[in-house]
């Protein structure tokens, strides 16, 4: 009989070493460990949803404004039984390059739906990168209507084009012009050449014939959103003679155009605006009383709603003496359709998620119309505009009607006549 | 259009123009003497806005009343920057010296950003909203008052460098640098000493400007070109062509504006650069040295 010896025994793998058990059981505890937890990680991990705002830069505002309604989600999708999402959270610098970049890099970072990003140009440039990566993006906010119409499929958006703003905007003039009897007869327009305002000026050219406006547009007068000087643009629509100016602006340029229009001493019967802006609470806290009057014809939400009421109340618990506005609305309209996708496609998958999203089908919403619905480009075509006016550091519905909760106040009162 | 709109406008535009004047002044009086371009100068000029700001928002003083302690904050920071970091960079290359005030300006756009936040900020002073009525024309009294400023600052400057001592020193060291070291002038020392005085004007443009227009941290680098583009078209180096190109350039974004598009101001303010650099290079006023 031939003695074996132990290191025999080792060459020939018959035996487990002390050096091999080691490893094995250093593998086994470290399965034991990260088992349990995978498991639940596949049943109830949060949705990494990489959120791209202008958060500095021109749109700094407005971008910090849609914020609010990324902070506000969590609790109210909760309520919901909605699953949780993990916020990546992106400034796009209000620019459209950085807007790209950003959005590379929260994919590369493990971003499995991205959410964003306030203005055309820069979500225009996100919808690329989204749709060459295969990530699903649900605009919040950006009205330029080429962004659904290149047969993207993981692109979709929960905001009306510049086309039905345009056409729900002259509705709801004409009712109000209707109701008070009264109306300009002619408007000087000024807007801002950025992408969404040179959609707008495009779209109002070729609405306006539609709705037989009675009023006519004496200038059309553009101006760089950057500007920090309009004296010369509002010296221009004062000398047309208009009755009422009628505007595409974004936030800083609303308060230099109000602060111009009392220095140049013009009260204007009516400011319409089409856009962001002058309904927001920097402008009316920067403004104070000077801030009445103005109406946005703009995507409102529908006050009587229960998630409205929801969201009212906890936009004030979070953000004491804020207004509810479009950008806390629509950018918490893009969350809820994440968690809900999510939910329903029950994976991460960037597929099933851009199908589950196709699919969605929220009623009990916030914003005006019938609920969240997607068509074949990835457009919601049901959304509905409302008419608000700023009315002593708040804001009211004043139309459509069915939606209204107060009485236009009609013509705007002075401004060397407030006090 | 009625006419009064076209005096309207250029008066305005005149009045913007005699700030970006004093802020431009800054830039040819740092140029003409130390032949540094600064490029941290539009970024100066917020620094200038923000401290006008916090002493509004905190005492509620009027910046055209803080200007001149503003202006002399600036005059000690940009001393310190001159003696502390451009001193030694003073006989390098000059992509050096450039890589140098840019770096610098970046540090100072994200230093206003993360005190300041990316929010707009302006003051909201009594008169804010008033406007003069003469006739026909309604003049912004922010404006009047901001020109008025200017010109004052300016007359102060061009009587300093003319009649006192100090001023004759720095001008000697633009005009010859080795006469001025062979007489024995600490010419260090007026380096930092004008690089103060660059700091003040544009500090005090600051205090003026903040009237007229909001400020973010992001606004220095467009006042950065604009100064520039002042300068090159009054000519670098001669303090009256930067006050002179200030009011040509703020005449013509206006009339721009009114006559073409708001949205080409810039464009027009350009072509103007371009056609004197075509046909005057030196600029309107290039010869001339302080």
């Amino acid at each position: 009989m031939t003695k074996t010896t132990r290191t025999d025994l080792a060459r020939k793998g018959s035996r487990v070493t002390r050096r091999a058990f080691t490893a094995g059981a250093g593998a086994t505890a470290l399965l034991a460990g990260t088992a349990p937890f995978s498991i639940i990680q596949a049943q109830g991990a949060a949705l990494k949803v990489g959120v791209l705002l202008p958060r500095s830069g021109a749109q700094a505002g407005i971008g910090q404004d849609c914020q609010r309604g990324v902070q506000v989600a969590a609790s109210i999708l909760k309520d919901l039984g909605l699953p949780n999402l993990q916020i990546m959270n992106a400034d796009t610098e209000t620019n459209v390059e950085v807007a790209r970049s950003q959005a590379e890099k929260l994919i590369n970072e493990g971003a499995q739906l991205l959410v964003g990003a306030f203005d055309s140009g820069q979500s225009t440039a996100i919808a690329q990168v989204a749709e060459q990566k295969g990530i699903p993006y649900v605009i919040n906010i950006a009205a330029a209507p080429p962004i659904t119409e290149q047969g993207y499929k993981f692109v979709f958006r929960n905001f009306p084009v510049a086309g039905t703003i345009l056409a729900d905007a002259f509705a709801n003039q004409k009712e109000i012009f209707a109701a008070t009897g009264s109306a300009p007869k002619s408007v000087a327009f000024l807007h801002v050449n950025d992408t969404f305002g040179t959609a707008m000026k495009n779209g109002i050219g070729a609405v306006m014939p539609k709705f037989d406006m009675p009023y006519k547009i004496a200038e059309t007068i553009s101006y760089d959103p950057t500007a920090r000087d309009l004296s010369v643009e509002v010296a221009k629509a004062k000398a047309t003679g208009a009755d009422a100016l009628l505007v595409v602006s974004r936030l800083n340029d609303a308060i230099l155009l109000t602060r111009e229009l009392i220095k140049q001493r013009w009260s204007p019967m009516a400011i319409l605006s089409m856009g962001p802006g002058w309904y927001e609470d920097q402008y009316l806290k920067t403004l104070g009383k000077l801030s009445d009057g103005p109406l946005s014809f703009v995507p409102w939400y529908d006050p009587n709603k229960k998630l409205s009421r929801q969201l009212e109340a906890a936009v004030a618990k979070a953000f004491p003496g804020i207004n509810v506005n479009t950008n806390h609305v629509y950018t918490f309209e893009a969350l809820l359709v994440a968690a809900d996708a999510y939910k329903r496609a029950g994976s991460t998958n960037p597929t099933a998620l851009a199908d589950a999203i196709r699919k969605t089908d929220i009623k009990d919403n916030v914003s005006t119309g019938p609920g969240i619905r997607f068509n074949e480009k990835g457009q919601n075509d049901k959304l509905k505009n409302s008419a608000i006016q700023n009315r002593g550091g708040k804001l009211v519905t004043v139309a459509p009607k069915a939606a209204s909760n107060a009485k236009v106040e009609w013509p705007m009162k002075p401004y060397d006549k407030r006090a | 259009m009625p006419a009064e709109i076209y005096l309207n406008v250029a008066v305005s535009g005149i009045l913007t123009g005699l700030v970006y004047g004093l802020m431009a002044l800054g830039l040819s009086v740092i140029f003409g003497v130390i032949r540094i371009v600064n490029f941290a100068h539009g970024e100066m000029m917020t620094i200038g806005m923000y401290i006008a700001i916090a002493i509004f928002s905190a005492f509620k003083l009027d910046p055209l009343v803080m200007m001149v302690p503003i202006a002399a904050v600036l005059f000690v920071f940009g001393y310190a920057l001159q003696a502390s970091l451009i001193n030694p960079f003073i006989n390098r290359p000059e992509h050096s010296q450039f890589i140098l005030l840019v770096a610098v300006a970046l540090v100072m756009v994200n230093g206003l950003l993360i005190l300041f936040g990316p929010d707009a900020k302006n003051v909201q002073t009594t008169y804010a909203f008033d406007s003069f009525l003469i006739g026909p024309l309604i003049v912004d009294a922010t404006k009047v008052y901001a020109g008025g400023a200017a010109v004052l600052v300016s007359a102060a400057l061009f009587a300093f460098f003319r009649f006192s001592h100090l001023g004759q020193a720095i001008r000697a060291c633009a005009d010859n640098y080795v006469g001025a070291l062979v007489v024995g002038l600490d010419v260090r020392r007026l380096y930092a000493l004008t690089f103060g005085i660059g700091a003040a004007c544009v500090g005090a443009a600051g205090a003026m400007l903040v009237l007229i227009i909001d400020v973010t941290p992001a606004l220095g680098p467009a006042y950065t070109l604009l100064a520039f583009i002042i300068v090159i078209t009054g000519g670098l180096g001669s303090m009256p062509g930067a006050l002179l190109g200030g009011i040509l350039i703020g005449f013509t974004e206006a009339m721009a504006g009114l006559l073409f598009s708001p949205s080409a101001k810039s464009m027009f303010a350009f072509g103007l650069l371009v056609l004197v650099l075509l046909f005057r290079p030196q600029g309107i006023m290039g010869k001339r040295a302080i």
